[in-house]
């Protein structure tokens, strides 16, 4: 492609600002109609699907949890059948997990993401929509399985030999690894999107230090994706041949070892934890930036935390092993390593607490989440430096304290900063407020229920109780501390039905949002709440970490590119400086073609190693349509 | 919280069901390398405590104190914004300073806790789906013999365990006397902890291994070393002959109704290997690996029916006329 201005080519700069946008809003606009909606490659478009789904399977899981908690409220119960307790907590892990945590927190990067960066689309669009169809239908796989009785019931880590076929002789592992390959396959395609729109499609003059944290977040999260699947994937592939044509790669008697299955899953399954929690962080940075009322302080030093915590994720595995029999100086190693990891996250917590002794907090229902965020984690945090600890660890793994521990950090760390970003940039997907009425009794019931249904859990653990029993006797006083888990369960529940009433009743009836209710900083906030198709009517030029605080009247805008064709502006990755004009690609069907036919070779191959065969023509055929060159401008040049 | 038992301990004496309960607790310790974990806890609590602490009183007074006055978010103040920005480097200092330190603490206790002695007492514990192994291997082979769900070991005296699995992975887990250890397919680990005081302990499987997971307890009888010497030489003899009619009747249909094909009777005609032993099964405290405590209406309602009792679990409900019931538990009764 060439740089050069075509004479006849219509750009930006010739037309007035309704005129703009009315043709930007035709070119980027999603296809009406059944189809069209199909064929949809927008990223709000996706994103939007992408938390619905993500929160749906969030009620899911919270039923499954709900569910155990009435099964635990008290001794022998006869509730659930040890089967089907056994499917549920494993369905609620894996679900949670697999289908909630990670994909909501890549959803809202795939929103958020192209407009905090002050751009039209994400990079690779159709690969954005393809990811999505592939973790709508790993996930509908799952539930479905678990609804005519083949869910998983080997646990959200599937260790072997239990899961192997000799001790679970039925379709049920197959499902989640499967499952499993779904998901890494969508994780993946959006990591590589958001490093890409990340590295190249930022406005001018955002240069690195001027990207806002959500986003530093997401780019280190994505490239933990990129390092942490490839483990899993072998892991999980490895079990399916296991399984399915006789390989042996964890079978003691042939040469295998379970414990390398333990290794691969925790390389991966560790800096998974941070994969959900960073993201979390970031949504913390820009709620509290904006309701402190000043930038959150020590901007270098939360990137460099972010970065350093990405590092570290991935040396500190073993602590999942250290009952399994390890070398003891090595498992001492890893104990201090592990430790470190306090050190980056406890610097975030320090620039998070300066930021507010400095600020003026403005207590609206975003930053209640934080604050409960602040509160909630640092207990988690600190229990996790406990069981790094090798002899303490060697007394609550696999406990019910290390449920409460891993709680506290995940619901702690991930979904109270979740749900404040709900709060948060709700009025900017929907145009509409949420109740802030509702959010303050919602954070309550959140705050409470989750502290009375997880802190007994660590006592529980210390007087002995395991974790994934079923049921356990009347004799062994564990009865009264469940009974209260349960019940603060029951008002943990309440909180969701209360976000999920405010979410109904404000789509309707909330007050109009405006593009920037909240006063925030950054650019996602400097276009209309919903925004346009095109996102913005002309790119932005960015010259602050904050540019709404600081440009407050007029953002400076670049001008120049083409009203013909949907195109983006690329810059350099350091600078930010514009560098070329790049076509971003129309609506397409073949993304759900593909995605289809990989779902029919994903499910077949569990059951016959033959689909391998016959299930890649279908996807061969669907990804030699989707890249068919369609004879558009950028094609001929 | 449990309560702390010294129940005085009787060997061969059928225990009550209360002398196997609560005794399931790292804060209750009762070993000598539980003792150290618990020490080892109490550090690190007492220093998250203070931490947590310090965190929320931080927040607290962030949130109460009053603010100079400032319209717009940018007015930034420089000398703060280069104070606070040490003040936060030098928290992670002190951040860092705190894990190294807690590392040290962690790897004295571990040194202590993981520490080996030559003259400890070898038992190898062998897990099975859902029941434990235990051999004990004694100096010379005609020393040696195996029993089920049931460790007893003198106090005072270090006791390793040689930790295997017959199938899917387990964790042999005694709070009150030590931490866990993972029992893996196709590896021996390896525990050695000392009880300070007799008692009873209760230890569950601590890794997910299957539908029944949940009843995968055992007890551990420490006895002082002489009782121990004495139930170890009984334990080492061959099952007790029935002495009335009714008991030789259950010791025939013992093996006519087909329990002999996975039950071993050290001394009679039943040698199966698939289920645990049950040479001197009276004399334990628990049926069906600690799911309920030994009486002879436990007892006889595990052989009624070990499904209703135990769903899913290998031992399949034997059809049997209710005078034969009463002959096999008669039987077994009376094999202390």
């Amino acid at each position: 492609m060439s740089m050069a201005a075509d004479e006849r080519e219509l750009r930006d700069d010739g037309l007035s600002s309704l005129q703009l946008s009315t043709r930007l809003e035709s070119i980027w606009r999603t296809p009406s109609g059944f189809f069209g909606a199909l064929m949809s490659v927008d990223h709000k478009v996706v994103g939007r699907r992408y938390i619905v789904t993500a929160f749906a399977f969030l009620v899911l899981g919270g039923i499954l949890a709900v569910l155990m908690r009435i099964q635990l409220a008290g001794p022998e119960q006869t509730f659930l059948s040890p089967d089907k307790y056994n499917q549920i907590f494993t369905m609620h892990g894996s679900t949670m997990m697999f289908l909630f945590a990670v994909p909501v927190m890549e959803a809202f990067a795939v929103y958020l993401v192209p407009l905090m960066v002050g751009t039209r689309n994400i990079a690779f669009p159709r690969l954005n929509a393809f990811s999505y169809w592939m973790y709508l239908f790993g996930g509908c796989f799952l539930w479905i399985s678990f609804l005519v009785n083949t869910g998983p019931d080997v646990g959200w880590f599937a260790y072997v030999p239990l899961s192997s076929l000799q001790y679970t002789p039925t379709k049920r592992p197959d499902v989640w690894a499967q499952m499993i390959t779904f998901t890494e396959v969508a994780a993946l395609a959006v990591s590589v999107e958001i490093v890409v729109t990340v590295f190249k499609l930022r406005a001018p003059g955002m240069t690195l230090d001027r990207i806002p944290l959500f986003v530093w977040g997401m780019l280190v999260t994505s490239f933990l994706v990129m390092f942490a699947m490839p483990s899993i994937m072998v892991a999980s592939t490895s079990l399916i041949l296991d399984r399915l044509v006789n390989t042996r790669f964890y079978d003691p008697s042939s040469g295998g070892h379970p414990l390398l299955w333990q290794h691969l899953f925790w390389f991966f399954g560790h800096p998974e934890v941070y994969i959900i929690f960073i993201p979390g962080t970031g949504m913390v940075s820009m709620i509290l930036g904006t309701f402190a009322r000043r930038p959150v302080i020590g901007y270098p030093v939360v990137i460099l935390s972010l970065i350093a915590t990405g590092f570290l994720s991935f040396g500190l595995w073993v602590h999942h092993m250290f009952v399994t029999g390890l070398p003891q100086l090595g498992a001492g190693l890893f104990t201090a390593s592990s430790m470190l990891i306090a050190v980056p996250s406890g610097l975030q917590i320090f620039c998070w607490l300066a930021t507010l002794w400095d600020g003026r907090p403005v207590y609206r229902t975003p930053l209640l989440f934080v604050l409960g965020f602040i509160v909630i984690f640092v207990i988690g945090g600190l229990s996790g430096v406990m069981v790094a600890s090798v002899p303490i660890d060697t007394q609550v793994h696999d406990t019910y304290f290390v449920v409460a521990h891993f709680h506290y950090v995940l619901i702690g760390g991930a979904v109270f900063p979740l749900i404040g970003a709900v709060y948060y940039w709700f009025p900017k997907i929907t145009g509409r407020m949420l109740s802030e009425r509702l959010g303050r009794w919602n954070f309550w019931f959140a705050f409470v229920g989750f502290n009375v249904t997880f802190f007994p859990m660590h006592l529980l653990g210390l007087i002995g109780m395991p974790r994934r029993v079923y049921t356990y006797t009347a004799d062994m006083d564990w009865a009264h501390l469940n009974l209260l888990s349960s019940g603060g369960a029951a008002i943990f529940a309440i909180s969701f039905a209360l976000l999920l009433v405010n979410v109904i009743i404000s789509l309707r009836s909330g007050a109009l949002a405006g593009d920037n209710p909240w006063d925030a900083s950054t650019l996602e906030w400097a276009t209309s709440s919903p925004p346009p198709p095109q996102n913005f009517d002309r790119i932005p030029v960015v010259k602050h970490r904050d540019p709404l605080w600081f440009d407050n009247d007029s953002l400076p805008v670049v001008a120049g590119l083409s009203v013909e064709r949907r195109e983006v502006l690329l810059t350099s990755l350091a600078e930010a400086e514009p560098q070329t004009r790049e076509a971003s690609p129309e609506p397409s069907l073949w993304p759900l073609i593909t995605a289809i036919a990989t779902t029919i070779f994903f499910i077949g191959s569990i059951f016959t190693p033959w689909a391998v065969l016959w299930g890649t023509p279908p996807m061969a055929v669907a990804l030699i349509g989707w890249f068919w060159p369609s004879g558009s401008k950028e094609d001929e040049e | 919280m449990p309560v702390r038992m010294r129940t005085a301990l009787v060997p061969f004496v059928m225990l009550p069901l209360a002398a196997c309960a609560g005794r399931q607790s790292a804060l209750d310790p009762h070993g000598l390398q539980s003792d150290r974990i618990l020490h080892t806890l109490f550090i690190f609590l007492i220093i998250a405590a203070i931490v947590w602490i310090a965190v929320v009183i931080v927040l607290g007074i962030a949130m109460l104190r009053r603010k100079r006055a400032s319209d717009r978010p940018l007015a930034l103040h420089l000398p703060f914004e280069q104070a606070s920005g040490r003040v936060v480097l030098g928290l992670g200092l002190a951040t860092l300073v705190i894990v190294l330190g807690l590392s040290i603490v962690s790897y004295a206790g571990q040194r202590t806790v993981f520490a080996k002695d030559g003259n400890a007492l070898t038992l190898k514990i062998i897990g099975h789906q859902w029941w434990w192994e235990v051999q004990y291997e004694g100096d010379s082979p005609h020393q040696s013999f195996t029993t089920a769900n049931e460790i007893r070991i003198p106090t005072g005296q270090p006791v390793k365990v040689e930790l295997e699995s017959a199938d899917v992975i387990h964790s042999f887990w005694v709070p009150s006397l030590t931490g866990k250890m993972d029992l893996i397919t196709g590896q021996t680990n390896e525990l050695q902890f000392t009880a300070k005081n007799a008692g009873v302990y209760r230890g569950q499987c601590a890794e997910f291994c299957g539908l029944q997971h949940a009843h995968m307890a055992f007890a551990v009888l420490a006895l002082s070393p002489d009782e121990f010497g004495r139930w170890r030489d009984h334990e080492n003899e061959n099952a007790n002959s029935p002495t009335d009619e009714l008991g030789k009747q259950g010791e025939q249909l013992f093996r006519a109704r087909g329990c002999a094909l996975c039950h071993n009777i050290r001394g009679t005609l039943a040698g199966g290997q698939l289920g645990p032993d049950l040479t001197h099964v009276g004399s334990r405290t628990t049926v069906a690996a600690g799911t309920l405590p030994m009486t002879p209406a436990t007892l006889g309602a595990w052989i009624a029916d070990p499904q209703h009792i135990k769903p899913g679990n290998y031992m399949p409900k034997m059809p049997l006329q209710s005078d034969e019931l009463i002959a096999i538990l008669h039987y077994l009764e009376q094999l202390k």
